[in-house]
Formats: C-alpha cells, structure tokens, sequence
C-alpha cells in the first residue's frame, strides 16, 4: 500500500497483489532491474550464467556497501561525498599498519573500520553542530582524507598484507563471494535499522520536516552524527573487501565512487531531497549500475562511450520517477 | 463583471465540487466563504487557470473564457495573492513586481528608472508607503502583502482574489490593507475575498458566497446575514457556544512551570509569569510582540538572552525541545505543515514520531503491534477522521492534521502543553472539538500555555491571560478583566520596561 511505499515502513503486511506492488517506490527500480537484465541477456549468451551473475554481484559489493550508508545520509536530506576518499584511505592506512607498523592484521582492521566511523562522526558533527551545508563538509573532508591517503603512502600502493585478507576480496563460501555474504548481510542490518528502530523513523522524519522532528522532542543533531558515523563506517567496511580484492592499500582507489553510491541510492528511488525512499531500492540500483557495467563490458564497448550511456540511463530513469510519482 | 456557473471538478472519481456558482460584481468586495475542505481554494484555483474544472463556465463580462494556465488568466485580467507568498525574499519590491517581464531599455538591458517609477505609481495608487528598495523579506508580511497586490494591479488585474490576507496581519495592518481595499473597490476593482474572521466579513464585504462541501450554498448581500446565520450557512448547524466551560478559579493549584526571568533580547524587557496546574493560561498580544519566542526560549529553541525556568520547583535548563519532552513539556508550533507534521508520514508515524520509548521490543527494536493499537487508542481519543492509521496526514483537513498533532503528545504523560495558535486555518466545527479536548487535558491536571492571535479564543479559553507587547509581558490579566478592550489595550498601548 502507498502509506507503507512513501516511507517505507511496513507497518501492516496486506496480500500481494500487483496493484500493490506497481504503487510500491519499489516498482521502478525493479521494472529497470529487469529490463536491463533482459536486453544484457538478448545482447550475450553469457549473462545468465550462474558464473557471471556471481561476477556481477561480487563487482557491485564494493559500491553497494558504500551506497548503504549514503542512503541514510540522503534519507535525512543530507549527502556524503567523502565516501570514495574515506575507503581509500582506511585500505591505504589499514595496509600500513600491518606492513610497516607490522601490527597484527585482524588488529590493523579493525583500527581501520574505527578510523571510518570517526572521520564518519566528524563529518556528522560539523554537520550537526557547526551547521555547515553537508555538500561542503564532505567535499572538504573528500579531499583531506584524499590527500593524507597520498602522504602516508607516498602515493604508491602498500602490498605484502597477510595472504588471508584476500578471503574477503575474491573468497567464496560454495558458489557466492564473500563479499556478496558481506553486502547483503549490511543490507539486511540496514533494513532492520531504519525499519524497526525508533532511530530509522527518526532518520525518514529528518529528510521530510526536520524542524518538525526537532520540536516534537527529536534528537536531530544525534540522528544526524549517527548516519554520517555509519557512513563512515560502510565506507570503512567496502575498503576491508576492496583491500582483499587488491591484495594491498590503493590510495588511489574509489575515485569517483561517491558519485556511484549516489546514482545507486537515486536510481533505487529514493528522493535526493529525503524523506522518502527503500534500502532495498538502494541494493537494486547498484546491481542495476553493476549489470549495466558488465553488460557493457562483455559487448565490447568503447569504456569512454560506456561512461556516455550510463549517464544517460541514469537521466532517463529519474525522468521517468519524476512522472511515476 | 465575473460569473462563474456550475463548476464541477473532480479528482479521479472524487468530485470536490458539485456544479458551483460564483458571480462577482465590478467595485464590489465579494466574501468566499466556507469551512476549510469546503472547495474554496479549488474554485480559486479553477479561476485562475491553475487547475481545469471538469464542467461549467467562467464568463468575464459576459464573454465565456477557459483558461489553459496561470498565465492566460493573468492575462485576462485576473489577479491572486496566495495565502503562500512568491515573493522572492532577496529582491526588492519592484524586482518582484516586474520578475519574468522587465522592463528593457535599449540594448535589452534592465530599464531599472522605467520600472520604479511604474511601481511608484502603483503604490500611490494603493496609498501605501512601502520601501521600494530594500529586499522584500525585510519588510513587514503586510507590506509584503501589498507588493504582492501591487504585483497583480501591475498586470492591469480587475479581479483580485485574496487568500486569507488578514491571518497573519496585526490588527493595525489589517486596518490598512482594509483601506486599501476599499479604495480598489472605489476605482472599480472587482475583489474576492477569503476569511475565517467573521468580523472582518461584515466590515469590509459587500456580498458573500457560501460553499459547503464542495457544494454552493448560496449568495446575498451582507447585510442580509448576520453573524449566527453565516455560521450557520457554512457549518449546516448551528454552533451555540464553541467553548467549554471555565472551572471555578482555583489560585491554590501547585505551580506546573515558572519562568522567573525571560530576556529575549539584549537591552529587551525581562518577563515573569508562573502556570498552575490545571489551568490555560492565555497568551494575547500582537503577531511579532514575542510570544512564540518566549515559549521557545523557554524550552531553548530558541537563543534568548536571558531564561531561568523552574519546573515543579527545581530550576532547569532546557537546551532543546527533546529535553523539554523528558520533563513532560510539549509544544504544538503554530504551523502544522512547516513545524508540526512530517507531511509525507502517515498518521501513525506523525504520532509515534517522539512516543518510541514507549513501544519497544527486545530494547531496540519497534513493537508494531503496541504502536498500532496505542495510535489507534490516540486517535479515537481525539477522534481523527481519517481512513485509517496509515493515511498520510497531507490527505487531511486542516482540523485533522492539528488533532494528530495532539494525538501526539496526548500518547505521553505531559504535564505542560503548549499551543501556538491551536485553531489557526481550522473551521468551526473541528475548533470547539479542539476546545474540548484543550479542556479535557487540564481537567486532569495538565497545564496549557495558549498563544492566540483570536481574541474570541484568547478570552473564551483562558483562566489567566498574559499580555504580549514588543517581546515582554505587560500585563497578567484574570476573571472579569479577561475582556477585548482591556487585553487590546494592554496589547496596544501596555508599557514595557527595557533593562540593559
């Protein structure tokens, strides 16, 4: 039903029935999902194998853990452009602490998913408490966590990490990568948070009328820490599986890849301006953007004119939002 | 000069309104009245091109007109100020007034010169003085308001609609914009007005115009009707008296909330007023002499100079809302879709918004089951009308989505509810139910602070009355001085101290 679609939460459970689905915000993302999926099945016979949908998901882990903690972030009606530059960073300082400060890797790890969450938390404090425009914030801290990436690694790559890390890249538990396990499992921690907690409806209430919220007794500038602490945390947690699939700390890694997170976020329907939107819509715009990348890939075509297309699916599918709603 | 006949509109299967009449005379102020969801602001609307109406006509000195859009209606010489303004709030008046068809000299650059001297003259032909270069949000909403209706004579309108013009004015300004519509009136201007203040009907309109659920009811002179009668028109009943009974006065109560000292401004006055339990207290003054700020910095949202708050005898300080909450303080803002409702939130979220720790699961999670039953329980409490839980409050009237709001803080156990402008854009029949529950609420004890910009209200709702003026209380009025010309008086001419 419509009042559970707008802001997603599923307070009654009524029948299926297409009606339903079709006034779902999910309804559009999954239409695109599956039309893309059969014109990328009609232009290759590899497609729907078992081997490269697999593939597909383990290419689209990365971008689509990032894309969790940019929904919230846009769901209060805020936005984190620091998300690329963050991964690179706790990967970059990750891989150091093991190599050159030669401290046990589950321990360097760890410290890098605190140092995610932390340079998460700032963000949210100068947000929430400096009342600056979170646009400038995270472009700010974008470029800081960018440089000193650079500085400590001197710009080169940090290799010779323990072999085992590389399990979270490119290992597999029967016929799915690890790291699809890791995404959809923050996927599901996502939906239960913003679902079934007071803390998710107070995110949605953020993004549709914070000066609501704040006199109704709602503590904003904590919600408002909390989705940046946890995209912090989501960008710390995509570097653990980009440093296993790279088998070393790439400082140069994730460039452009906020811009992704956030064209997934959009293209699962979410409303840029916040207060409306689905986590699940999120996981099917990355694996929308994922297959529109593989499918690309195995046409052959020109990467500069791939670029092109996508930004102008990307176009068309909020056009065609803007009319559904 | 404007006859409208047999406006039908529906939405999809619903029609709002079922074949309405409207026939407005050159030099006349015709009244539109009609509770809130009565099809008003539709039929204003359909006027204007803004929305097509699915049958009848629209003649404008007896030539059948449609309209496609704004523009066209514009055009025809049809002029609107919407209860929202669309000023832009950074560019002066005649910016605003010649936005999208500025004037050009040669070269296509801006002929600034040519288009103040059009904007002066208009303003003169409206006898106002308004500042023509300092940007809009500077000046005061009346002004503001006549830069608007200057916008529309600047497009040769000769019907001018005006939405609610006097909701947010003072009584001074009304008193101006009154003149000016009578002068208007006088050059031939056909002028259709929209009020809930009765008063104001009778002492500015010619003619009224009643709808009813989307139904017109009908149309006479004003002088035809008195005050009773027009209710009785809009509401379909008669209201005898919209407000509970007061109880007997009971000084002794034990304080709820005492503000000891309020500053809101360096150099400003210093207030002091205490809330007894189970009374509702009153606070009158004029829009802008600092009665929302009080209430505000009482609960710190707002960055006052000064501000010593004791609740049940211990001295607080409140840094935000969400701390006047734990202490069982709760405000309703006065406006519902800007700061009381998260509009795209269902009823049942409106409600549960800050309730959360009171349905929890396994400490983290949302007891579904506990939530719906205890909105369900809220919402019959203040008896909503709605489909159901899950109808999104932007689908309610104006009655309802204020009802969801106390629904929401009803769920608590609060001991002080404050309320902004508790009935403001609410028709009658929905206020007296408000009244009732406002009542209800202190008669177990809970305490009201009331801020009212309706004297009728202020003084049939209030045990106590502080009067307002220029950010400082200047009077604290009870019993038999609760009347208009005392509180007026205080609220007009009251002294107020300034201390550095």
């Amino acid at each position: 039903m419509s009042h559970d679609a707008n802001t997603g939460s599923a307070g009654k459970t009524g029948g299926f029935s297409l009606g339903r689905l079709l006034h779902s915000p999910l309804a559009l993302p999954l239409i695109g999902l599956i039309v893309v999926s059969i014109l990328m099945g009609l232009a290759s016979d590899n497609f729907f194998s078992l081997n490269n949908i697999m593939n597909v998901l383990r290419q689209v882990s990365v971008v689509g853990i990032l894309a969790v903690g940019m929904t919230f972030v846009i769901l209060t009606g805020g936005i984190d452009l620091s998300v690329g530059a963050v991964m690179a960073l706790v990967g970059t300082l990750s891989a150091g602490l093991m190599v050159n400060m030669g401290l046990p890797a589950p321990v360097a790890l760890l410290t890098g998913l605190l140092i995610g969450l932390g340079i998460g938390l700032a963000n949210g404090v100068l947000v929430a408490w400096g009342r600056m425009p979170a646009i400038i914030v995270t472009l700010a801290t974008m470029g800081m966590a960018r440089g000193l990436g650079l500085i400590y690694s001197g710009g080169y790559p940090i290799s010779g990490i323990p072999g085992w890390i590389s399990w979270f890249g490119v290992g597999r538990v029967g016929v799915v990568p690890v790291p699809v396990i890791i995404m959809v499992l923050i996927y599901a921690l996502a939906w239960v948070l913003l679902q079934r907690t007071a803390f998710g409806r107070h995110v949605y209430a953020l993004g549709g009328n914070e000066t609501a919220a704040r006199l109704s007794g709602v503590k904003t500038q904590r919600v408002k820490l909390a989705v940046y602490g946890i995209s912090g945390l989501t960008s710390a947690l995509a570097a653990v599986i980009l440093t296993g699939r790279l088998m070393s700390g790439q400082p140069n890694a994730g460039q452009g890849f906020e811009l992704d997170a956030i064209a997934a976020v959009v293209l699962g329907g979410t409303a840029i301006s916040g207060g409306r939107g689905l986590i699940l819509g999120t996981l099917i715009g990355a694996v929308l953007l994922g297959i529109l990348n593989n499918g690309l890939n195995l046409m052959g075509i020109n990467p500069y004119l791939q670029d092109v297309i996508k930004g102008a699916i990307i176009l068309l599918a909020i056009y065609i939002g803007r009319e559904w709603r | 000069m404007l006859e409208l006949n047999g406006i039908r509109k529906s939405f999809g299967k619903i029609e709002v309104l079922h074949g309405v009449d409207l026939e407005v005379r050159a030099g006349e102020v015709h009244a539109l009245l009609g509770e809130n969801g009565a099809g008003k602001s539709t039929l204003m609307k359909i006027l204007c091109g803004i929305i097509q109406p699915s049958e009848g006509t629209i003649r404008i000195e007896g030539t059948e007109r449609h309209f496609a859009d704004y523009d066209q209606a514009i055009a025809a010489g049809i002029g609107i100020v919407f209860q929202e303004f669309s000023l832009i709030p950074y560019l002066d008046a005649v910016e605003n007034m010649f936005l999208a068809r500025e004037m050009r000299g040669p070269l296509g650059m801006l002929d600034r010169k040519a288009m103040r001297k059009r904007a002066a003259e208009i303003m003169r032909q409206l006898a106002v003085d308004v500042a023509l270069d300092v940007p809009v949000h500077r000046l005061s909403v009346a002004e503001q308001q006549f830069v608007e209706i200057a916008k529309a004579l600047s497009l040769d309108a000769r019907i001018l609609v005006l939405d609610e013009p006097t909701a947010t004015l003072t009584p001074s300004e009304v008193e101006h914009l009154f003149k000016v519509m009578r002068e208007l009136r006088r050059q031939g201007v056909a002028i259709i007005f929209i009020s809930h203040h009765l008063e104001e009907i009778f002492e500015i309109c010619d003619r009224i115009t009643v709808l009813r659920d989307g139904e017109f009811v009908g149309s006479c002179a004003v002088s035809e009707v008195d005050n009773d009668r027009l209710v009785e028109m809009m509401v379909g009943r008669r209201i005898e008296n919209n407000f509970p009974p007061k109880p007997a006065a009971a000084p002794a109560a034990p304080l709820a909330v005492e503000v000891e000292e309020v500053q809101l401004k360096k150099g400003g006055p210093v207030s002091r007023f205490a809330l007894r339990k189970g009374e509702i207290l009153g606070f009158a003054g004029l829009v802008g002499s600092g009665r929302t700020e009080t209430v505000l910095a009482m609960l710190g949202a707002y960055p006052a100079q000064r501000c010593k708050v004791k609740v049940d005898g211990v001295e607080k300080r409140f840094r935000g809302p969400d701390e006047g909450l734990a202490h069982g303080i709760g405000l309703l803002p006065e406006s519902r879709k800007e700061q009381g409702l998260i509009t795209s939130f269902s009823i049942l979220q409106n409600v549960s918004l800050n309730n959360y720790g009171k349905y929890r699961k396994n400490h983290w999670f949302i007891d579904l089951k506990k939530e719906l039953a205890a909105t369900e329980t809220a919402m019959a409490q203040v008896r909503v009308k709605a489909q159901g839980p899950h109808a999104r409050v932007d689908t309610l009237s104006g009655g309802n989505q204020q009802k969801v709001v106390i629904a929401r803080w009803l769920n608590h156990d609060m001991q002080v509810l404050i309320f902004d402008e508790p009935t403001r854009g609410i028709d009658v029949g929905a206020k007296a139910e408000i009244y009732a529950l406002m009542r209800a609420f202190t008669e177990k004890g809970g305490a009201i602070i009331m801020i009212s910009s309706e004297l009728p209200e202020v003084i049939g709702m209030s045990d106590r009355v502080c009067v307002f003026r220029s950010g400082g209380i200047v009077a604290t009025v009870e019993g038999a001085e609760i009347n208009s010309e005392t509180i007026m008086t205080h609220a007009t001419t009251g002294r107020v101290e300034h201390v550095a």
